[in-house]
């Protein structure tokens, strides 16, 4: 579904250019969910914003859904491909009903003729477990986890076939992040999605992902299957760190880290 | 209730029926509702969700909790004095010299106009009667001791100029910098990678087991807390409604606890599907 090659992202010129993303190569299949790891800095999220279309600036190889994709995308790519974004309270316009929020994209598409758009909302609504109830509100009447949904909702309004995630929990409390990880696990089974997902959190691509890239500094460390990540065994030493920082604190632990630049 | 800590002395902080309310519009809100306990030189960790009253309690101690919002206590004792008792000018002793506290969001809590390092130093000369020169060194050094790589860059910098998790350890070095006694840490980590946020919590682990520090540790990360902290305080709504020893929390009885145990994920530990918090309008009102 997704094949990105030899991805190189320089932001900048000369002396000071920053290389954010340099080399990296995925696949994922159809109905795949694919988890990108790492630190800040690590370019993860530079390269979800190059799948997504929003960084045009980028050389390598990326094709979805069997098209190669240039710099610009065409509307059948962005039917197809939508993102929900780390920050709900950003991501949803303050002044906007739930309703024209998931408006706007049905009518950027053209899909919403004949009463269709109020079909489309309620379904999508109706899908994320938000009854028709919410459909009028303002985002300050929902709660973060609500939110949330409603920027889940806004995604598949289009019914897409790609979904990029970008730490779609890492701003909610635990119990609501239980409850969002458990509605993207349900909707990816029943509507066969592909995810890309990126996160720090390896508890959380453990639950969503079946394969995963840990990325530092631009490059792939290493990719490796869930099933090796839970057995606790990664190969490489900078995911064997990060697995171990993100089981919990140990003092002596601390003193073992290693910078890994 | 539990063992007092290893310290036989009276606790550094002792809170006994602490209630904060903001009067407003829709009738008086009850942040905190009723809290008791006691810090002595160990890590105490506060978890709960938002909106359960942790971050209202950390402040309710320092006093920062501003008009309309109303703070009483049966008593809120800091070394044998009562900080509900004292005037602003004696509270401006206390705070930042013997009660510190590490706010969430470095981004608001940092004065965008001036360097980071003279921030840090002004602290110093702030508590310390120290000449601009040693301020300076001092500032070097905790700013070393934070784990930025290159303090005499870093001290030069404006708060936009540094990214997150460099700011929050400027604002660590900044709150540690005048030796307080007790240390109150809102989510100190939350904002740093996973191995920076060990490092961070490796200097506040030694600042109590070897200078005796004591760590009030307010987070939403039950898994971080448990493998950190000495005890653990659960709040809910404005109440604490379990109290253990961190080690124990796997063995929690407070279904509010146990519920948020079990909805986390975990690497080592594979479910289909995670349990989903139950809420009791139960345990609103039920002590534990």
């Amino acid at each position: 579904m997704i094949t990105v090659g030899d991805l190189r992202v320089t932001f900048g010129h000369g002396a000071s250019a920053v290389h954010a993303v340099r080399g990296i190569s995925f696949h994922v299949e159809e109905g795949g969910a694919y988890g990108l790891v790492g630190e800040s800095g690590s370019g993860k999220t530079t390269v979800l914003r190059v799948l997504s279309g929003l960084l045009g600036t980028w050389e390598g190889r990326l094709a979805v859904g069997g098209q190669e994709q240039g710099a610009r995308r065409d509307r059948a790519f962005h039917k197809m491909v939508q993102m929900v974004f780390q920050d709900p309270y950003g991501s949803l316009h303050p002044r906007h009903t739930v309703d024209r929020a998931l408006a706007e994209p049905i009518a950027i598409h053209r899909l919403g003729r004949q009463g269709d758009s109020s079909r489309r909302i309620v379904r999508a609504l109706d899908e994320v477990g938000l009854g028709p109830a919410f459909r009028f509100r303002y985002p300050h009447q929902l709660s973060g986890g609500q939110r949330q949904r409603v920027a889940i909702a806004r995604a598949l309004v289009l019914e897409p076939r790609v979904l990029l995630l970008d730490e779609p929990t890492s701003s909610l409390d635990v119990s609501i992040q239980a409850e969002v990880l458990n509605l993207l696990a349900r909707l990816r089974r029943e509507h066969r999605l592909t995810y890309v997902l990126v996160t720090h959190n390896l508890a959380v691509v453990a639950h969503l992902c079946e394969r995963l890239g840990v990325m530092n500094l631009g490059r792939m460390v290493e990719e490796l299957t869930v099933a090796e990540l839970r057995a606790a065994e990664p190969r490489e030493p900078y995911t064997r760190q990060l697995l171990r920082a993100s089981l919990g604190y140990d003092r002596r632990a601390v003193d073992a880290l290693e910078t890994f630049d | 209730m539990e063992a007092a800590p290893r310290s036989e002395p009276a606790p550094l902080l002792r809170v006994e029926d602490l209630w904060v309310r903001f009067p407003g519009r829709m009738g008086v809100v009850e942040a905190v509702r009723g809290v008791g306990f006691t810090v002595g030189r160990e890590k105490l960790g506060i978890v709960g969700e938002s909106g359960s009253g942790k971050t209202v309690t950390g402040r309710a101690i320092l006093r920062l909790v501003l008009p309309p919002g109303l703070v009483t206590a049966r008593r809120l004792v800091f070394d044998g004095q009562d900080l509900l008792a004292l005037n602003e000018a004696a509270m401006r002793g206390i705070r930042g010299r013997r009660i510190s506290m590490v706010m969430q969001d470095p981004k608001f809590s940092l004065n965008p106009v001036m360097t980071v390092g003279s921030q840090v130093a002004e602290a110093y000369r702030m508590h310390a009667d120290a000449s601009l020169e040693e301020a300076r060194r001092r500032t070097l050094e905790m700013l070393a001791a934070v784990k930025i790589r290159d303090p005499e860059r870093v001290y030069r910098l404006y708060p936009h100029e540094v990214s997150g998790g460099m700011g929050q350890r400027v604002m660590i070095a900044m709150m540690l910098i005048p030796g307080p006694d007790l240390l109150i840490a809102d989510e100190p980590t939350s904002a740093l990678d996973v191995t920076v946020q060990m490092q961070v919590l490796a200097i506040l682990d030694d600042l109590v087991t070897q200078q005796g520090m004591g760590l009030v540790f307010v987070s939403h990360d039950l898994n971080l807390v448990a493998s950190f902290c000495d005890r653990i305080l659960v709040m809910y709504a404005g109440r604490i409604v379990e109290t253990c020893r961190a080690s124990e929390l796997q063995q929690a009885r407070h279904p509010y606890t146990r519920g948020l145990l079990q909805s986390l994920p975990r690497v080592d530990r594979p479910v289909a599907e995670l349990p989903v918090l139950q809420r009791d309008p139960a345990w609103q009102d039920a002590f534990p």
